[in-house]
């Protein structure tokens, strides 16, 4: 449902079904309405037959990079004799994003089934839960709804009385964005600085621990128990005709439209109708100008772009963008695209882990030179000098969190050129004062 | 001086007593079953210093060290790359206030002027006069779709408008 509104006609209500029902949130809430049945019928399968149910529904990851869940579950070795792990990132901190904060807020309970099925399906007798620091609420519904789940015999070395062990462990940050990123998030889990890993070796092979390990979204492990319930074709019938799409994915959307919030759409839906028909459009006498649409991360689209783009990852990689989280950053013609990408960029230069120097300079000359011209004192020479940088940022470093912070100033440069000039010619008034 | 400062120094002076004994060593103890090593007890020991002292300490920072089988030198990194963690004593209430893109759009600046104003803070990371309030803006609190969202402690409140705040502050006396 369009958390905190009611649901829209539009939408396609299946995770967020229970969004705003507290009643959901108790252990035996969670079974009275269909809940478990999910882990109860896995527990029955063998684990081969689950990762295949995952291949069959097109699942793909909802935290960002979109990799086929099915597939990455069946890279776990096999007879291996090493201890394996599940890790839940739950550590969203995209901006843009505000979609697993809802799933563990309502339904503690889906998340820690779909956690339960993947652990038992890639062989793995714990799972952590990787909260970040500032989901305070979110941690002490999730905690009561593990506790709930060891009481209630669900969770333990018996789970569901099949003989087979489960252990969830809730594990919280303390304000790093880079921990969302695995590797850093692996070596947060273990006591050390959120530095992402060079890979290979991939977490599969050497993750946790050094054991092999498999780690999701939030979203991704909630949709698991759907599927293995209701089943895979019916998760593969949930697309609007491109078939390597399909299911259903949570939207945040934030900025400037009249209903900010959570909508849960068929993956395919043209964007047009998420933002004029579900969010109710821009705010009164104002127009869509730009769209970031998969958290702040991926580039800036333009309204004529947005406007005929289709919500799923091929159809934002068709407009220049991509889905990314799905965290949408609405824009009207009020906003200021000079001042939003510098905005970005500082954020960006406030979360780089500083181990590679292409980040650690990168995201704060970006972000100084972005502020000069905001102060009025921009050059013309500006333009490849930012450009420069953003090609000495993308692909260069150990994790993609330098070119997140290329990508909306190429793209703002790109599409938005006019009002960088017109600050670097002196027409526009500056906005920042520098020292 | 401020009070504030003042009292951070009093505190500073005195002996240091370990956080990590009975129960609370104990509850340290039982999480060990959880994890193969010590060391993944090293965010979750740092919250159980900060839940208790406020804030942490160098000693604090030497006594996890020793009860991890860790050298302070590495805790200090680990407690300095996370901005959560105070590494100086802060407001009875700590003020947390997302300016990131999204919130910014919809008027997050104004609602940090009004807390500053409405503190005493005056400027963004410091601590009010009477130690009641610290202020500081931070990156991205997840929940861009109710801006401002404000983080008081572990309360966490959304859609928080400069008029809101007065009210907002009248319930951390």
């Amino acid at each position: 449902m369009g958390f905190p509104h009611p649901s829209h006609a539009g939408e396609t209500v299946v995770l967020s079904k229970y969004f705003g029902d507290a009643g959901a949130r108790t252990h035996a809430g969670w079974v009275e309405r269909g809940g478990y049945e999910g882990l109860r019928k896995a527990l029955g399968m063998a684990p081969e037959a689950i990762i295949e149910d995952m291949k069959a529904s097109g699942l793909r990851g909802r935290g960002g990079a979109g990799f086929p869940t099915g597939l990455k579950w069946s890279f776990m070795p096999k007879g291996d004799g090493k201890p394996h792990y599940l890790v839940c990132n739950a550590d969203e901190s995209e901006p843009g994003t505000f979609k697993d904060r809802e799933i563990m807020r309502w339904t503690p309970h889906a998340l820690i089934e779909g956690c339960a099925i993947g652990a038992y399906a890639i062989g793995a007798e714990r799972c952590y839960i990787y909260i970040r620091g500032e989901f305070t609420e979110p941690w002490t519904i999730m905690s009561e709804a593990v506790r709930e789940a060891y009481a209630a015999g669900t969770l333990g070395d018996n789970a569901m009385g099949s003989g087979k062990t489960i252990h969830i462990t809730l594990h919280r940050g303390a304000g790093a964005y880079i921990c969302g990123e695995e590797t850093a998030l692996m070596n947060s889990i273990e006591g050390r600085r959120g530095n992402p890993r060079i890979k290979p070796p991939f977490p599969a092979a050497a993750g946790l621990f050094g054991m092999p390990t498999t780690i999701n979204n939030v979203e991704t492990l909630a949709a698991v128990p759907h599927i293995l319930v209701r089943g895979a074709e019916w998760y593969k019938s949930l697309s609007r005709g491109n078939p390597k799409s399909t299911g259903t994915k949570l939207i945040s959307v934030c900025g400037h439209v009249q209903r900010p919030g959570n909508y849960e759409v068929t993956l395919g839906t043209p964007m047009k109708d998420l933002l004029y028909d579900m969010c109710g459009g821009m705010r009164p006498g104002r127009t869509l100008k730009a769209v970031i649409p998969g958290g702040s991360s991926v580039p800036i689209m333009t309204a004529e772009e947005a406007e005929s783009a289709l919500l799923d990852y091929e159809g934002l990689i068709e407009k220049g963008s991509m889905l990314g989280s799905a965290g949408m950053i609405v824009m009207d013609d009020s906003a200021d695209m000079v001042y939003q990408i510098m905005r970005l960029a500082r954020f960006y230069a406030h979360e780089s882990c500083a181990q590679c120097t292409q980040c650690r300079e990168g995201t704060a000359w970006t972000t100084r030179i972005l502020e000069r011209i905001l102060s009025g004192k921009g050059k013309e020479s500006d333009f490849d000098l930012l450009l420069d940088l953003a090609d000495n940022m993308t692909g260069t470093t150990i994790c993609v969190l330098s070119d997140s912070c290329a990508a909306p100033v190429v793209s703002g440069i790109r599409k938005f050129r006019g009002e960088f000039e017109a600050y670097i010619r002196r027409e526009r008034a500056p906005v920042l004062a520098l020292a | 001086m401020s009070a504030a400062q003042s009292a951070v120094h009093a505190v500073d002076a005195q002996p240091y007593e370990p956080v990590f004994t009975g129960d609370t060593l104990a509850e340290l103890e039982q999480r060990f079953a959880e994890y193969p090593t010590r060391q993944a007890l090293l965010l979750p020991a740092l919250w159980m210093v900060q839940e208790r002292r406020g804030w942490i300490s160098e000693p604090a920072i030497s006594e996890v060290a020793t009860v991890l089988g860790l050298t302070p030198a590495y805790v200090k990194g680990v407690v300095t790359f996370y901005t959560m963690y105070h590494t100086h004593p802060v407001g009875r209430h700590f003020i947390q206030v997302c300016t990131t893109s999204p919130c910014g759009l919809c008027g997050a600046e104004d609602t940090v002027k009004a807390l500053l104003e409405h503190t005493g803070c005056g400027e963004a990371g410091t601590t009010s006069p009477d130690g009641r309030f610290t202020v500081v803006e931070v990156e991205c609190l997840g929940a861009c779709g109710f801006a401002t969202p404000v983080m008081v402690g572990d309360d966490f409140i959304e859609s928080v408008t400069p008029d809101k705040v007065p009210d907002l502050l009248a319930r951390y006396p």
